[in-house]
């Protein structure tokens, strides 16, 4: 009878090949859904092509060129079609390698968040007692005050670098995943077929990865591409600060501080790499409401 | 009065652990002495300054040391200013409370009406439009938008100054960067706060005693979502402080934002551990105050 029980469990989180079919079929009918698709797959490709698609060195610097406006501004030549900044590097180039920084932390922070957030959440949900308590306090106290003042405490210690950047980012927003799968686990641990394989003497191991994990996991999914979007805004505010990625690094955020000093005489530096900011956002949140309205209904902001 | 004492005391152990998280890094990782003295100091000033600070001690004894010092808000002295650091943070304050309160201002000017009318006209094309906006709001940095603001009102038509503290002309531009990305929340969350009261059954009563739609929407629904409306506004402390430290920096404006990002910069830890509990203090304190006004405007919630 047991065994049953187990089967039909396992059979429910099992029907990923046809779930996969349907959800393609939703995807063509939902339109921001489609947009939000089309702008990640395109922003994934040129981070991967980078070095196919664009023309230049994005750090080579060329003093000559400097400053030169887009092709259709007076001036502008399709040698440079979005101009060049004040160091002759050409803004195009610049905007297609930046993309690499932005998916790269984005991406890379949000799994350790969810790595560390998931593996507390379970604990706390699934061992209660002290285990809970203490995890639950410190999430609490990381959300009691603004994430970006740990960051700036960790960043004034270790100095900025990608590696530092990564850390600080998932080391501070992995509470949001584990308050989440704790309240998950709290009511998926609660029903029959986890607590027959209870009766039936499943290690907790088996239980978590094959009774608990497949229930929290659509959430999981998507609060973590919402948090992408989130991410990578920090990301650029951080590098724009002066306090993320370094040059010779190419990040989005580092090209607007740039561009801001000569915001008065070359509109374009700055205005470009701010359109693929918002557009690479928009992309990842538009993904990520679509996920979440296949995924998890119940889950309304 | 005693559910606020309550929660007061529940924020210390918050307060004790991120004294502790800060107290590690700032002296586990690496060699305090070398953050605070300039990198051109001898070995010799190094060590006599271990020793005068009491670094040669016990860890636990140098926490105990550490938190009785921040209780009578000792941090030390920035070695960027050679002045006491608190005092120094103090002296930015006004100029970043002007900042957040003119943001708050144009956030709720420009949420509170859309919220309603997209609410109201549900499903629309005003719904979808002020829906997209907000989403594109959400999606925009604002240190983009600040940019953008210099550009377009600052440098090409020479309305607003583009940059610094000074008259009123000067702060607009920085509370709509500001206040734009919070204007974007607030409106989503006032929107979906608007719908569920507008499904209830005593707006189904008011619209059934035939009441013209304005007074129900006016008087029966905006008042009974204002209450969230309080909370949602709460939360935004939280995005205010990470706006004021980006707004300033693009302004130039001479407040605790961009002097903790100069600190952070420089490695000045004394004003960085300075401003940064300040603002903890600050935002738990008027997260403790909203929780209770909300309680206060509705007695329907219980105090446990």
């Amino acid at each position: 009878m047991t065994s049953t029980i187990e089967r039909t469990a396992i059979a429910e989180n099992r029907n990923y090949g046809k779930r996969l079919g349907k959800l393609g079929k939703r995807l063509l009918k939902s339109k921001t859904g489609l947009v939000g698709l089309s702008i990640v797959l395109v922003v994934s490709l040129m981070a991967i092509f980078a070095p196919f698609i664009a023309m230049y060195d994005p750090a080579k610097t060329d003093v000559v060129h400097r400053l030169l406006p887009p092709f259709w501004a007076e001036g502008g030549n399709m040698d440079y079609p979005l101009g060049t900044d004040n160091l002759g590097r050409d803004v195009l180039s610049r905007i297609i390698y930046g993309s690499r920084i932005s998916l790269l932390v984005g991406i890379s922070s949000v799994i350790l968040a969810g790595i560390i957030g998931m593996f507390f959440g379970l604990i706390a949900g699934y061992y209660g007692k002290i285990w809970d308590f203490i995890i639950m306090r410190t999430v609490d106290s990381f959300l009691a005050i603004p994430n970006i003042l740990f960051m700036l405490i960790i960043l004034a210690v270790l100095g900025p670098s990608l590696t530092t950047l990564i850390l600080v980012l998932g080391g501070t927003s992995w509470v949001v995943y584990a308050r989440m799968v704790r309240s998950e686990t709290l009511s998926v641990k609660e029903r029959d077929y986890v607590r027959s394989a209870k009766a039936i003497g499943a290690k907790d191991f088996r239980i978590i990865t094959k009774y608990i994990l497949p229930n929290v996991i659509s959430s999981f999914i998507v609060i973590a591409t919402l948090n992408v979007a989130t991410t990578i805004i920090m990301e650029a505010s951080l590098s724009f600060l002066g306090l993320g990625i370094q040059s010779p690094d190419v990040s989005w955020g580092l090209m607007l501080s740039d561009g801001r000093q000569y915001v008065a005489t070359s509109w374009w530096v700055a205005t470009f790499p701010g359109i693929a900011i918002t557009v690479t956002v928009l992309g990842v949140i538009f993904l990520g409401d679509w996920l979440r309205d296949i995924l998890d209904p119940k889950i309304k902001d | 009065m005693k559910y606020f004492l309550q929660n007061l005391l529940k924020t210390i152990p918050v307060l004790l652990l991120i004294t502790l998280i800060v107290f590690l890094l700032v002296r586990v990782t690496g060699d305090p002495v070398s953050l605070m003295l300039p990198e051109t100091a001898t070995d010799e000033e190094r060590e006599s300054l271990r020793e005068a600070l009491g670094f040669n001690d016990p860890l636990p004894v140098q926490y105990f040391t550490y938190l009785s010092d921040l209780v009578r808000g000792d941090f030390g002295e920035s070695f960027r200013y050679n002045t006491d650091a608190f005092a120094l943070v103090l002296e930015r304050l006004p100029a970043t409370f002007e900042l957040a309160f003119a943001s708050m201002i144009v956030a709720i000017i420009i949420s509170i009406p859309l919220g309603i009318l997209s609410a109201v006209k549900r499903n629309s094309f005003l719904d979808l439009f002020i829906t997209g906006g907000a989403v594109l709001g959400k999606a925009m940095p604002s240190f983009w938008l600040g940019i953008m603001l210099i550009l377009f009102l600052a440098v090409n038509t020479q309305i607003f100054p583009v940059s610094g503290r000074g008259g009123l002309l000067y702060l607009v531009l920085p509370a709509i960067t500001l206040g734009t990305g919070i204007a974007a929340e607030m409106t989503r969350l006032i929107r979906s706060s608007m719908l569920e009261i507008l499904g209830q059954d005593f707006i189904r009563t008011a619209r059934s005693k035939g009441l013209k739609e304005a007074l129900v929407v006016n008087k029966h629904a905006f008042r009974n979502a204002l209450i969230p409306v309080v909370t949602i506004m709460a939360l935004q402390t939280s995005t205010l402080v990470g706006g004021t430290l980006i707004t300033e920096t693009v302004f130039a404006w001479p407040g605790l934002g961009q002097l903790l990002v100069q600190a952070v910069n420089l490695r000045d830890m004394a004003v960085v551990q300075a401003a940064t509990f300040l603002i903890a203090i600050f935002v738990i304190l008027s997260n403790l105050i909203a929780d209770l006004t909300y309680r206060l405007l509705d007695p329907r919630i219980k105090y446990d």
